[in-house]
């Protein structure tokens, strides 16, 4: 028996919103970041099933482009982290509400 | 076939496999012993059986029944599943790896291969990729500073090699055209192997140099040498998995060998010749010999080289076989672009 | 088995998701997320995309995770306290995923699979030949601007971490009196003889500190 689309639709609905969740209840700043990464996966099931279900290669070609956005944004993102974390010493985001030191 | 016969010779092949893997592990750290020993002058096991042929059962015993110490500091949960990581990861590799070609048991056609995937070299470069994790879980879990710099180091190590060891793939892949391994044996079959028919020589020594450093051995071995930082990232670790750490890096060394047979020598090929199971047998006979042929280089530099400094295994890595690799593809599709 | 494999896999990621919510320390919720990403990538063979499960695992479980993961162990980053903000957004975001999450689920499971079916298992439609075919026809221009992109990132990511070192020490001119304690500290060096005259010669340039 095949599964059909909207069971992956409805996965990928799911760990968006989780992703949403964590990005609204986590309080710790690689957290938050994490859950961009797990809303950015779950877009990307969206992608591939569409892709399979109506057999175009593009859905698969976006999801390439959409990892390499979401790496650059890792790398630049954490950069950013380290930077913060130096100068601040903290990694709470209630904490890092202010431009004044 | 039916499914359960599919099961049943997937199942025969991965206990087949996973033994000779573990013993082959095990007797190369013999080698390993008794080659270095050579080199310095000296004997190495010999008490454990003839010529120290039973070492490998002794150490085996050791590990076992030495006491499983886990320290107070760490973090539990992690200690004990990093080594668990490294092991499994280590060990699916060899399940792409085909060392042969197809064998006809009864009806059925049997490829000398675990599961024959078509992008079987992504699936290897995958597992390498997550085997990262391994490592830098272990020192992080470890929670003392020698470890966590040492597996600070290796992991930076093993990802910058990635790269190089990536790249310097694409000018093989561009000569056969698929990902598969067995596709890739194939189309070097008559001795036009990608070592020098379709002068791969420099991605030769580019994935060499990579994968010694991906398996930390030396001249890359500083994330675990012992004059450096006590043991690295396995610095708390004792017994059973601490021999994890041991056996995974002694079996992605093997991957690493089987790869270079595979990707630059030619995998099985060589003479064929004589009856029906000789002409089966032989191919896995010349994959086998081309392994140890490779194992024994590592040995080999193992007891020849002085280990790396940090920053230069670094720059050696980033400035010299990165843009080698690059250059190794640019060349090679100019020929293929232009004699096509 | 294609339902059950599905089942599974989805199964794994939305526990791993859960996971990442309500794990307090981040390495926890590092490690749940790259269960989550390696189950997709099963989900994404099951869909029959075989070079996107391969570089999932490749480029995202075994090379952002891992960044990840350098930056959690760099930056020692403690379990999270639960502030009044944390319990504030806790109570207003379950709810609020839930409606979200409802709706998403209603329009989508409304979308009946209308025209071709579902593919079955080994029957594979991502083959990195077609995807590479693809990439360096259409999609060439997009593939080009990435790389420039991804070159902009590694040139970002290493000035913004860079490791500034402490300001050099000013230079000032040295009076006489201190000329000569450093000269007789330098002198003195290592002579047990000396070391009454090193005590007090130090005594002397601590005192100067304190005044200056």
């Amino acid at each position: 028996m095949t599964v059909p689309l909207s069971y992956y639709l409805v996965l990928s609905a799911i760990l968006f919103s989780l992703g949403v969740l964590a990005f609204v209840v986590k309080r710790n700043i690689i957290t938050v970041f994490m859950s961009i990464e797990l809303m950015l996966n779950a877009v990307n099931l969206s992608f591939v099933s569409f892709a399979a279900h109506w057999h175009r290669l593009s859905g698969q070609i976006f999801v390439f482009f959409v990892m390499v956005v979401a790496a650059a944004e890792a790398a630049v993102g954490l950069a950013i982290i380290i930077a913060v974390f130096r100068t601040r010493e903290t990694l709470n985001i209630d904490r890092v509400n202010l431009l004044k030191l | 076939m039916p499914l359960s016969q599919y099961i049943l010779i997937a199942v025969v092949k991965i206990a087949i496999a996973l033994f000779v893997l573990l013993t082959a592990c095990a007797y190369v750290v013999l080698a390993e012993r008794k080659l270095i020993a050579r080199m310095q002058n000296r004997w190495g096991p010999t008490r454990v059986g003839p010529f120290g042929f039973l070492q490998p059962l002794a150490d085996g015993l050791k590990f076992i029944l030495k006491e499983d110490l886990i320290p107070s500091h760490v973090y539990k949960p992690l200690y004990i599943d990093a080594p668990m990581l490294s092991l499994t990861l280590a060990l699916t590799a060899i399940a792409v790896i085909p060392i042969g070609q197809s064998v006809t048991i009864g009806n059925a056609n049997i490829p000398l291969q675990i599961t024959d995937v078509n992008i079987a070299l992504l699936i290897i470069l995958g597992l390498t990729s997550v085997g990262v994790y391994g490592i830098a879980l272990a020192g992080w879990a470890s929670n003392s500073k020698y470890s966590l710099l040492g597996s600070l180091r290796a992991s930076a190590q093993m990802i910058s090699y990635e790269l190089a060891l990536g790249l310097s793939l694409i000018g093989v892949l561009i000569g056969a055209g698929s990902f598969s391994l067995r596709e890739i044996v194939n189309s070097q079959a008559g001795w036009h192997w990608n070592l020098w028919y379709r002068g791969q020589f420099v991605a030769f020594f580019v994935y060499l140099m990579a994968a010694f450093a991906e398996t930390n051995r030396v001249p890359f071995d500083l994330p675990e040498a012992e004059t450096e930082l006590v043991a690295g990232y396995h610095t708390e670790y004792s017994a059973m998995k601490f021999a994890m750490f041991f056996v995974a890096e002694y079996a992605n060394m093997f991957t690493v060998a089987c790869l270079a047979t595979l990707l630059f020598l030619g995998g099985w090929d060589g003479p064929v010749f004589g009856p029906a199971w000789l002409m089966v047998v032989l191919p896995v006979l010349w994959f086998v010999l081309k392994v140890i042929l490779f194992i024994f280089v590592y040995i080999w530099i193992r007891g020849t080289l002085p280990r790396f400094r940090y920053d230069q295994l670094m720059a050696f890595g980033w400035k010299f076989l990165l843009p080698l690799a690059l250059a190794n593809i640019l060349i090679t599709s100019l020929v293929i672009g232009l004699t096509a | 088995m294609h339902l059950g494999l599905f089942i599974a896999f989805a199964v794994i990621c939305v526990a791993g998701a859960i996971s990442l919510v309500a794990q307090r320390h981040p390495i926890n919720s590092a490690l749940s997320l790259i269960v989550v990403m390696g189950s997709l990538a099963v989900l994404y063979l099951l869909l029959g995309a075989e070079f996107v499960a391969a570089i999932q695992l490749i480029v995202y479980a075994g090379a952002i995770m891992v960044l990840f993961v350098f930056v959690i162990m760099l930056l020692n980053a403690g379990a999270e306290e639960r502030t009044r903000g944390s319990r504030v957004a806790m109570a207003l975001g379950v709810p609020g995923l839930i409606v979200v999450a409802g709706v998403l689920m209603y329009t989508l499971a409304g979308h009946t699979a209308a025209g071709q079916d579902q593919l079955a298992i080994g029957a594979t439609y991502g083959p990195p030949v077609a995807i590479g075919r693809s990439l360096f026809r259409e999609f060439l221009l997009p593939f080009e601007v990435t790389s420039i992109l991804i070159l902009i990132a590694i040139m970002g990511a290493v000035l913004l971490a860079r490791y500034h070192a402490a300001p050099a020490p000013e230079t000032r001119a040295i009076d006489p009196d201190e000329a000569g304690d450093l000269l007789q500290l330098a002198g003195t060096h290592g002579s047990a003889a000396g070391a009454r005259e090193r005590r007090r010669a130090e005594h002397r340039m601590r005192e100067r500190e304190v005044t200056r």
